[in-house]
């Protein structure tokens, strides 16, 4: 069949228009096309879009400012840091890094939580009491400082990063898991399951998982621009991600002593943080609206 | 009410104790605790020393003990990047400037937050209410670190109204201030909206409406003075994030407190310090909390006998 389009039948297009836009307006189209540019596919594609080796740089090119500054140029867009790396190339490859750690980070710390969730609200009992109280103790200690004395103890590096965020990460995960699995494991389809003669981890694991997805979902997401803050913070420190890493928060360190003479060094790389996370926060929003409403106070 | 104190006592004695035993753990779970409390510079006859001093050649409980009987002395050895300081003295000296930044950033983010808190509140969905939407996102994406140095650059580097870093008088303190209390701003704006929204809708506002008081008393000293209980049991948490976050502000602005001494430390792995640091903030991050629970349960009565 032919498709009639806006272009074929102009009149027509005005209301279909409207009509299409109020169909997008519905989806976090901003947030989403943001995320897209800013964090997936230079994250995903980094060697084929960055200009330049993020690791490589010359001397003789050292605090170039950006293209649309005096002395700068379109061969370094976005200028470059004091060792003369691109900063456009170093941020497409620092996406890669941000979006590893917390992907990898929530995913450890996800699954860990939601596997001690899962056994403490499904038996219950002495294993239950003394999970929770696990979770409070680790809910109350100060976060950046368990980094601190982590980082002086080993030495900084990605898997320090990951151990720490973890450390950080599973207890929100277990304690979501654990008050839905309580609610969960009343419901009849359960007793029915277990009527039928189905064990003990298949219940968990193919009854009730399913039905904490969603609000897994909404918690990873919600998470994933905290873990890239709290990754950038670490690294600012000097505590997370070992230099030379194209890491966002270690340019922003980078550039603090720049500050005076260039300014460019710190402020894309921050800029790039600022639009991610806001993107994140707002998707994750929207996905707690639609999928889990209950959520709203996590 | 004693009960009730005494029991939440214990319960901050427990955390404390906890992070001591974590801290202790960390450093002999990662191999010789020596290779990490002695610099990389450090001769045979240190490594005697410090075995000693700790009792490294004991077995670990006794270890423990000692660790623990110091520590609650407050000797936490000395530091091997400042030479002839205790890493406890070094927390003491550095304490003060600390507690000022993060009292002025709490001074300053109340003076923002509650207002437009509760502007946002009664004006709900008007241009103030999106403002103050913005404001809170924004304090929930911006890394702090960053906003620093923005605010260094704009308000110091180009405008030269603010010295760029270091400790001095009242103008040395207010872009550090705002970069760490910016989050809080946001959070304080929160929650005084959303029990401003309550309070605004309940019975007693609407009698003080019919005897005919002014718009304004009842907004800011009726509704407030109910709508404040809800943020100030927040105060806890503020306190926590104040605390970490000085951490990050303090090394930004080279502000000469506790928090850039423990980054200094990490850098120079410098682990009698950093354990010094992270036990006295645990402690006060602890603390504090026991002070709101009571305040709290002297507040609201059915929080003690549940």
């Amino acid at each position: 069949m032919a498709t009639v389009t806006a272009r074929t039948l102009p009149w027509y297009a005005p209301p279909r228009v409207a009509h299409a836009w109020r169909r997008v307006k519905r989806y976090p189209v901003v947030s989403l096309s943001i995320l897209t540019f800013v964090l997936v596919i230079p994250a995903v594609f980094a060697q084929y879009v960055a200009p330049y080796d993020p690791l490589k740089g010359s001397l003789a090119k050292r605090l170039r400012p950006p293209a649309w500054q005096q002395g700068g140029s379109i061969e370094h867009p976005l200028g470059t840091d004091k060792l003369g790396r691109d900063i456009l190339s170093r941020m497409i490859h620092g996406a890669r890094v941000s979006l590893m750690v917390s992907m990898v980070a929530i995913f450890v710390g996800g699954t860990l939580g939601t596997a001690l969730g899962l056994t403490s609200g499904y038996f219950g009992g002495r294993v239950d009491s003394l999970l929770m109280r696990l979770v409070d103790i680790s809910l109350s200690l100060p976060t950046i400082l368990l980094a601190l004395v982590l980082v002086a103890a080993v030495g900084p590096s990605f898997s320090t990063v990951i151990i720490v965020l973890v450390v950080l990460l599973w207890a929100r995960y277990a304690r979501l898991v654990r008050g839905e699995t309580l609610a969960i494991k009343e419901r009849d389809f359960i007793a029915r399951a277990r009527v039928a003669g189905a064990s003990h981890v298949r219940i968990m694991t193919r009854y009730i998982f399913p039905n904490v997805v969603n609000s897994l979902l909404v918690l990873a997401t919600l998470q994933v621009g905290y873990v890239i803050l709290l990754e950038s913070a670490l690294s600012f420190l000097g505590a997370g991600l070992p230099r030379p890493t194209p890491a966002w928060g270690l340019m922003i360190a980078d550039g603090r002593e720049l500050i005076v003479t260039a300014w460019w060094v710190s402020m894309f790389p921050g800029l790039a943080i600022m639009l991610t996370v806001l993107s994140l926060n707002l998707l994750g929003d929207w996905l707690r609206d639609h999928l889990d409403p209950k959520l709203r106070h996590v | 009410m004693q009960r009730f104190i005494a029991k939440r006592a214990l319960q901050s004695l427990l955390a404390i104790w906890v992070m001591s035993l974590i801290v202790f753990t960390l450093v002999r779970v990662t191999g010789n605790p020596l290779d990490v409390m002695l610099p990389l510079e450090a001769g045979p006859e240190d490594y005697a020393r410090v075995s000693k001093h700790w009792g490294l050649d004991q077995p670990v409980y006794v270890q423990y003990a000692i660790f623990l009987g110091k520590a609650v002395q407050g000797d936490f050895g000395n530091s091997w990047k400042w030479h002839g300081h205790s890493a406890m003295g070094l927390v003491w000296q550095r304490l003060p400037a600390t507690l000022q930044l993060a009292g002025f950033a709490l001074l300053v983010s109340v003076v923002i937050a509650l207002p437009v808190g509760v502007l946002s509140a009664v004006m709900k969905g008007t241009v103030w209410d999106t403002v103050a939407k913005v404001i809170a996102l924004l304090g929930q994406s911006l890394p702090a670190f960053w906003l620093g140095i923005v605010l260094m650059w704009i308000f110091a580097v180009n405008l030269g109204w603010f010295p760029t870093s270091g400790r001095g008088g009242i103008q040395y303190m207010i872009l550090p201030a705002i970069t760490l209390g910016w989050f809080q701003v946001a959070a304080i704006m929160r929650l005084v909206r959303s029990s401003m929204l309550e309070v605004l809708d309940s019975e007693f506002v609407k009698l003080s409406r019919i005897k005919g008081l002014s718009e304004w008393k009842v907004v800011w000293k009726h509704c407030l003075r109910n709508a404040a209980i809800a943020p100030l049991t927040f105060f806890a948490i503020i306190a926590g994030v104040l605390m970490t976050g000085s951490v990050v502000t303090e090394s930004v602005f080279s502000w000469p407190g506790t928090g850039l001494l423990v980054v200094d430390a990490v850098r120079a792995r410098d682990f009698q310090v950093v354990q010094a640091v992270v036990i006295v903030f645990a402690g006060i991050f602890i603390l504090t909390n026991l002070l709101v629970d009571i305040l709290y349960a002297y507040l609201d009565p059915r929080i003690r006998y549940q």
